[in-house]
């Protein structure tokens, strides 16, 4: 047992125990929040795993970003209990059996996993900032330029959206 | 295995934590004096002199009126949140001086101590990070308030935070084109060797300013709680210390983002046209630390001297700032920036 | 329309042009005018150490009178209750005995007096209807308190000080009465 190791359990622990608060507990904005939590975990992981950027990315996009632009719709919207619609029979059954399967499928990729090495912990230097831009901007343009095409046509598409009655009004 | 880490390191980090959360707490609780004399003085008037020599001792009064005053908990509130938001508040502002070198470094019992808590190599994105979390206190305290004015004033903070997060990143990244380094200690060596990086990017410092201004919630942009338009923004249903937690980070957050600016684009603790590395560690140590508290000192008055200036913001003009000229702006300069640094590297 | 007189400034409409559309050279000209204030001199007197001197007309608190001798002035005539416009005096008089010669200065004299100082509104008309001397107003304010009642002065609070057995005090009631009563 070295101080990584404690560090890595009590990450999983605090991951994965928010993560099944996020989806049983009641209010919307506290789903929010626990998923909040376990961005954090996760990103502490990162660091663990020796990719800092990583890590800070995910915290200043998920946490401070997306899950803040959430927040506002959640609150906005005043979701609660009376609010939520009644889901029928037949659709909790294909809720049921479609989590079920994924469970399978993540069940068994575990075991394919190699388990004698559970946590290798500060090796390797992917994650950091350097190695990284190396790699995307070297290996990787291709794809990292598409990808930023993609974002760019969802940032005109919203755009789009948001001024469609300006424009339905002109014409 | 546990005990593999220098307890030393350990104890030495320790108390550097400790002094610099408790300089930037006493800092920001002077701040808060400062900020009414300076008030006072530009407006022809005296400003508090009764507690104390020369009212010294304000600070101290009021955190103590608020300590006793009565604390009120809405009833539907949830009270947990209730009380994180504050807390987080205080957390996030907090957080920052973590990366901030505050000198070089000072030899003691033999031992070589680094005036900087964590040389992360990512300091200036950790600085976001941190930043970019400080919404939540409000937010999630807004939320709990169970009050829709609460709330308003909560969303209009969050969704101020947020554009100006952009243009503020967008401004950073022709600063870090020209540094190469995302670490807050190096740009500093780089600027003790070479020039301030005010003189090399002096648009890119207007933008960051600005934003700074709105990311602090300070005048022009104090739109969140402004006091004589909203009831008091996001912080309307908190009473006693919890609103003064709110209002107190809001002046960590104005001394952490002073220290920011004076790191990133004044030097931080470079002294100009001065060799420290022909002094002994310690007293070059003692004046970078000096040099550093005289920029973020003058940062910290601009702030108020702005603050008793220039009006607030309309909400859709502190939009239409943020959106369709900083950003434009710091993307522009980020064009250039880039342009010039390739022209030069040919 | 023709304008009446020459004073009316027309509002300039003009489209800013780029150096006032940035805005800048503006702030940077407001700042320098609010650093200018530093320097400035502040009006404001630290109050309780310092005080500004109130002006030989000013009209305060309500004094009773007494002469030289310390005998009081007031003779219970009621004029100054009747000119009050605010009501504010009311009086009750009784005969002086044989024995009371150095209390009172006449044969009547007022047994209770009491101004009301919430409803006082410090005119002077009290003092400019008194044919005795007996009542002026001095140039002290009325102090804040916290009952209502304790604004109905009595005669013990209104009376100056005796001449004889309280005489320093006697003479900071004065103020500067003396040099009103040359000057008028």
């Amino acid at each position: 047992m070295n101080i990584t190791t404690i560090i890595f359990i009590l990450l999983s622990v605090m991951a994965l125990g928010s993560a099944i608060m996020m989806i049983t507990s009641k209010s919307p904005v506290h789903s929010v929040l626990w998923l909040i939590i376990v961005f954090f975990a996760i990103s502490g992981h990162y660091i663990l795993l020796n990719a800092q950027f990583l890590a800070i990315v995910n915290i200043i996009v998920y946490a401070g970003a997306i899950m803040v632009l959430f927040l506002f719709v959640v609150m906005l919207m005043n979701l609660n209990a009376e609010t939520e619609p009644i889901k029928n029979y037949r659709l909790q059954l294909v809720g049921v059996v479609s989590g079920c399967s994924l469970l399978l499928i993540i069940i068994m990729a575990l075991n394919r996993l190699d388990v004698e090495n559970v946590v290798e912990m500060k090796v390797g230097d992917g994650g950091l900032i350097k190695v990284l831009g190396m790699t995307l901007f070297k290996n990787y343009v291709l794809p990292f330029e598409i990808s930023s095409v993609l974002f760019l046509s969802a940032m005109i598409g919203a755009v789009v959206i948001g001024k469609k009655d300006m424009i339905a009004d002109k014409k | 295995m546990l005990l593999t880490v220098d307890l030393a390191l350990l104890l030495e980090k320790l108390i550097l934590v400790i002094v610099v959360v408790f300089t930037s707490l006493g800092i920001a609780m002077y701040t808060t004096f400062a900020e009414r004399k300076v008030a006072a003085i530009l407006q022809d008037r005296r400003g508090p002199n009764r507690a104390g020599p020369f009212g010294l001792l304000q600070p101290l009064a009021d955190g103590m009126k608020l300590f006793f005053k009565e604390e009120i908990i809405p009833n539907f509130s949830s009270k947990f949140l209730f009380i994180l938001g504050p807390a987080l508040a205080m957390l996030t502002a907090c957080m920052t001086s973590a990366v901030i070198p505050w000198g070089d470094k000072v030899e003691l019992f033999g031992r070589t101590i680094s005036l900087q808590i964590a040389d992360v190599n990512i300091g200036v994105l950790y600085v976001f990070g941190v930043v970019s979390l400080g919404v939540y206190g409000i937010m999630i305290g807004a939320w709990a308030s169970n009050n829709k004015f609460s709330l308003m004033g909560g969303l209009r903070a969050a969704s101020q935070i947020i554009s100006y997060e952009l243009a503020m990143g967008i401004s950073l990244i022709a600063l870090l084109m020209i540094t190469g380094t995302l670490s807050l200690k190096e740009m500093v060596v780089q600027q003790q060797h070479g020039y301030w990086n005010i003189v090399l990017q002096p648009l890119g410092f207007l933008i960051f300013l600005v934003c700074a201004f709105a990311e602090c919630n300070r005048t022009p942009f104090d739109l969140p709680e402004a006091e004589n338009e909203l009831i008091g923004g996001y912080h309307t249903e908190y009473s006693s210390m919890k609103l003064g937690f709110y209002l107190f980070s809001e002046y960590i957050n104005m001394f952490v983002s002073s220290v920011v600016m004076a790191t990133l684009f004044f030097g931080g603790y470079d002294v100009p046209w001065f060799d420290e590395s022909t002094l002994a560690p310690n007293i070059a140590a003692i004046i970078g630390v000096t040099a550093l508290m005289i920029k973020v000192v003058a940062f910290i008055f601009l702030f108020m001297w702005v603050r008793w200036t220039i009006p607030r913001f309309r909400y859709d003009q502190l939009m239409h700032l943020g959106w369709r000229i900083l950003i434009p702006l710091a993307l522009f300069n980020m064009l250039a920036t880039g342009g010039v640094i390739l022209y030069f590297n040919k | 329309m023709q304008a009446l007189t020459n004073k009316a400034k027309q509002v300039s409409r003009k489209p800013m042009n780029f150096m006032e559309k940035m805005y800048l050279p503006a702030i940077f000209k407001g700042m320098m005018i609010t650093f200018s204030h530093i320097f400035k001199k502040k009006p404001t007197i630290n109050y309780p150490e310092k005080q500004r001197p109130f002006s030989p007309v000013f009209r305060g608190l309500q004094i009773l009178n007494r002469d030289e001798e310390g005998r009081e002035n007031c003779t219970a005539c009621g004029l100054c209750a009747v000119a009050c416009p605010a009501e504010a005096i009311t009086m009750e008089g009784a005969e002086r005995l044989p024995g009371e010669e150095h209390l009172y200065k006449e044969e009547k004299y007022a047994a209770k007096y009491e101004i009301n100082m919430l409803r006082c509104i410090f005119c002077g008309l009290c003092e400019e209807a008194c044919p005795k001397d007996a009542i002026y107003l001095s140039e002290t304010f009325t102090p804040a308190d916290y009952q209502r009642k304790q604004f109905i002065y009595s005669k013990n609070d209104l009376l100056i000080p005796h001449p004889k057995e309280n005489p320093e005090e006697y003479q900071k009631a004065l103020g500067n009465r003396p040099q009103k009563a040359t000057s008028n």
